[in-house]
């Protein structure tokens, strides 16, 4: 057996299905292997979106997506997928060929140090000196992955490791990591302390982040909420996991959040971060959850606590775990008036729009469309005012809510979608996408049309990269620079040649209609809405 | 801003070394200096690093270090309860008749001359940072050639170890 067949042999044991990627000669004897085995392939357009694509699946099957790509600038162009993933705590395994061992360092063709350059984005790295080590390497790698805060691990293997013989192979049961041990109890004596401090809040709230869904612990923190009728906020990568029409749920906390939202979190005695970084979007001035509040900061990774917020009472541990044993917890609590109080701002602090008649209206589009979706759906935002409307306005009932929060990468939701897409065949997956961030991916149709995946990917045409428009509007006094989309392709001439249907919508008229038209479609579909050029997310 | 001494044990493997310095860089913490060296067990790396900021820079540099899959152990060694030593080469221009002053100086700190040539003398010597710092000051004078410096390795006083 060579090298590049213990590789296959090493996702085959971690049940992989698809490989996300693109060839080179580097990771040739890889993607020759992997011709005898079940394990798909997907040939995405550049390398970039291959890491999204196994990020979108991840977050659906909750293991590692897996992606493998050449040398040399196969490896450096899928940088910014691992930085993305690596934001968001996205457990996955990227390898990546590398020119022969004897030549690493002569500057020969193709040749990156991509293990060095990817240094601040991967939770961790290899590069492979022996074929024997392959299967220990692979069993650490899917490991480190998916344990503890999750996030990118590379593998770099150079081609003539892959095509060393090996002896045989034995894939390991279990790793024997020394050095790397996450947390996953909670401290005993800091869970009591933090049934002490919710037992008596008067305005308790939750705030969850992404990392309630990365630990598989909605249901678990859903309970605790509703057991002590406790409120929750979210941030943006904690839409979703929390059904945004339940009672106790307030919206997107930070400066593109709801103002209720922020609000709550400033008038609450004891706020609960629950699997959330104190990220400066979400939280913009950290003193004001700190002063006269008791902050109780839960994350499975411990630097995470006291790195933007000095917490009162730290509770290191895997999120599922905790809130198992906080339900074991009884205590009476009452949050009547709290709670009414919330409603009330709820309803006083609306944002009020005014939409501009002649052009789709972001928010009532979002509403209906969102209404029409399966309760299960994944609607996945990218990134500029198209994800912030998203966020304000998308209702997520059962299903799931994706998009690049901590690095903003344009261009995440169409590879994101064909990758969740992949993960879960019956499930309804539609994209959000702006003019800008459409042209960052379109590539990619051709990847959904090969593969016979159905796509839905609806295009906000606003003509300008929006968001930095807006920032200009306020920030520079409309002195727009680079932000006019003249030059933007047809989109209907454009998606016909990649066979997809096309639909648009040029204001209120047939929204509904035209709506339910797309999803029902049978065919890959792109539905285009004009969106007014000059609307503002706030 | 407070100075700290922070023992690490790390597996002894290639790149663990850059991972640390890398960390230090990209979150814009100081490294005043590091010292690494293979422990008794062959697997592990035991490393020194000496390092400042505010109180909050401080625990987050732990915290971060310690998050490292390679880094088994981080520990701060207090002052009070470990040994830290440096080791200096000194090499200074010096003749014939000024080596006396050169070796009494070198003897009230216990150091070593380890090359002696016409013109120029190779000084070795061991103590905490201070020590050697004011032995650098008492040669004034004399024209410092060269000057090799390790960086502080470090210990903690009596029976508590730090390993495996």
């Amino acid at each position: 057996m060579i090298g590049a067949e213990a590789i296959i042999k090493c996702l085959e044991s971690e049940d992989v299905k698809y490989v996300f990627g693109y060839p080179g000669v580097a990771i040739c004897p890889f993607y020759n292997s992997i011709l005898e085995s079940d394990i798909k392939t997907i040939l995405v357009r550049t390398e970039q979106s291959a890491a999204h694509a196994a990020s979108g699946l991840a977050r659906l099957t909750g293991k590692p997506g897996v992606c493998a790509v050449t040398s040399g600038p196969g490896a450096t162009n899928i940088i910014t997928g691992i930085a993305t993933a690596y934001a968001d705590s996205i457990p996955m395994v990227i390898i990546t060929g590398q020119v022969k061992t004897d030549l690493i360092g002569s500057d020969v063709f193709q040749e990156a140090d991509i293990t060095g350059a990817v240094e601040s984005f991967v939770k961790y790295s290899y590069l492979v000196k022996k074929a024997e080590d392959l299967p220990r390497i692979f069993k650490e790698a899917f490991y480190i992955a998916g344990s503890g805060r999750k996030g990118p691990v590379l593998i770099d293997i150079p081609i003539d490791v892959q095509n060393a013989q090996i002896k045989s192979f034995k894939y390991p049961e279990s790793v024997n990591l020394r050095t790397y041990k996450p947390t996953v109890k909670g401290n005993a004596s800091q869970i009591k302390k933090v049934i002490g401090k919710v037992r008596t809040a008067n305005r308790p709230i939750m705030c969850i982040g992404g990392g309630v869904q990365l630990g598989d612990a909605n249901a678990e923190v859903l309970k605790f909420a509703e057991d002590h009728n406790i409120p929750m906020v979210s941030t943006m990568m904690g839409i979703g996991t929390i059904p945004t029409d339940h009672p106790l749920y307030f919206g997107m906390v930070g400066n593109n959040g709801k103002p209720y939202a922020n609000k709550a979190m400033n008038e609450a005695d004891v706020i609960m971060m629950v699997g959330a970084r104190v990220a400066d979007r979400a939280i913009s001035q950290p003193d004001l959850i700190t002063k006269d509040k008791v902050l109780i900061h839960i994350d499975v990774d411990p630097a995470e606590i006291g790195k933007n917020a000095v917490s009162s009472i730290p509770l290191v541990g895997d999120c599922k775990a905790i809130f198992e044993d906080l339900n074991k917890e009884e205590f009476e609590s009452d949050t009547s008036k709290w709670i009414k109080a919330l409603d009330s701002y709820k309803k006083d602090l609306k944002i009020k729009r005014n939409p501009n008649k002649d052009y789709v209206d972001p928010e009532s589009f979002i509403q209906t469309l969102t209404e029409a979706l399966e309760d299960d759906a994944v609607y996945i935002a990218d990134v500029g005012q198209n994800q912030i409307f998203s966020c304000a306005y998308a209702k997520i009932k059962k299903g799931k809510f994706l998009t690049s929060g901590g690095m903003g990468t344009m261009g995440y939701s169409i590879p994101a979608a064909l990758g969740a897409k992949l993960a879960d065949p019956k499930r309804q997956v539609v994209c959000v996408c702006g003019d800008g961030s459409f042209q960052m991916s379109m590539c990619e149709l051709a990847t959904f049309r090969q593969h016979g995946v159905l796509a839905k990917i609806i295009v906000f045409n606003n003509t300008y990269l929006g968001m930095v428009r807006e920032y200009q509007h306020y920030s520079y006094k409309d002195n727009y620079s680079m932000v006019s989309l003249d030059g933007s392709p047809n989109l209907e001439k454009l998606v016909s040649a990649y066979d997809f249907d096309y639909l648009r919508l040029e204001n209120a008229k047939g929204l509904k209609k035209t709506i339910e038209k797309f999803l029902a479609d049978k065919n890959s579909a792109l539905l285009e809405v004009m969106i007014d050029p000059l609307d503002l997310v706030k | 801003m407070q100075k700290k001494v922070f023992q690490l044990l790390a597996t002894n493997t290639s790149g663990v070394l850059s991972r640390i310095s890398g960390l230090f860089s990209r979150r814009g913490y100081n490294i005043e200096s590091i010292t690494a060296g293979v422990t008794s067990n062959p697997e592990y790396t035991r490393i020194t690093i000496v390092t400042s900021g505010d109180d909050e820079v401080l625990e987050q540099i732990e915290k971060q270090v310690a998050k490292l899959v390679d880094i088994k152990v981080v520990k701060e060694l207090k002052p009070d309860e470990s040994v830290y030593r440096e080791l200096a080469l000194v090499k200074v221009r010096c003749s014939a008749e000024e080596r006396p002053s050169v070796i009494a100086i070198t003897d009230i700190f216990r150091g070593k001359i380890v090359d002696v040539a016409t013109d120029s003398l190779i000084i070795e010597i061991t103590g905490d940072v201070e020590k050697i710092d004011k032995f650098l000051e008492l040669l004034e004078g004399h024209e410092i050639l060269e000057l090799a410096r390790t960086g502080m390795a470090g210990l903690s006083r009596g029976i508590e170890t730090v390993t495996i």
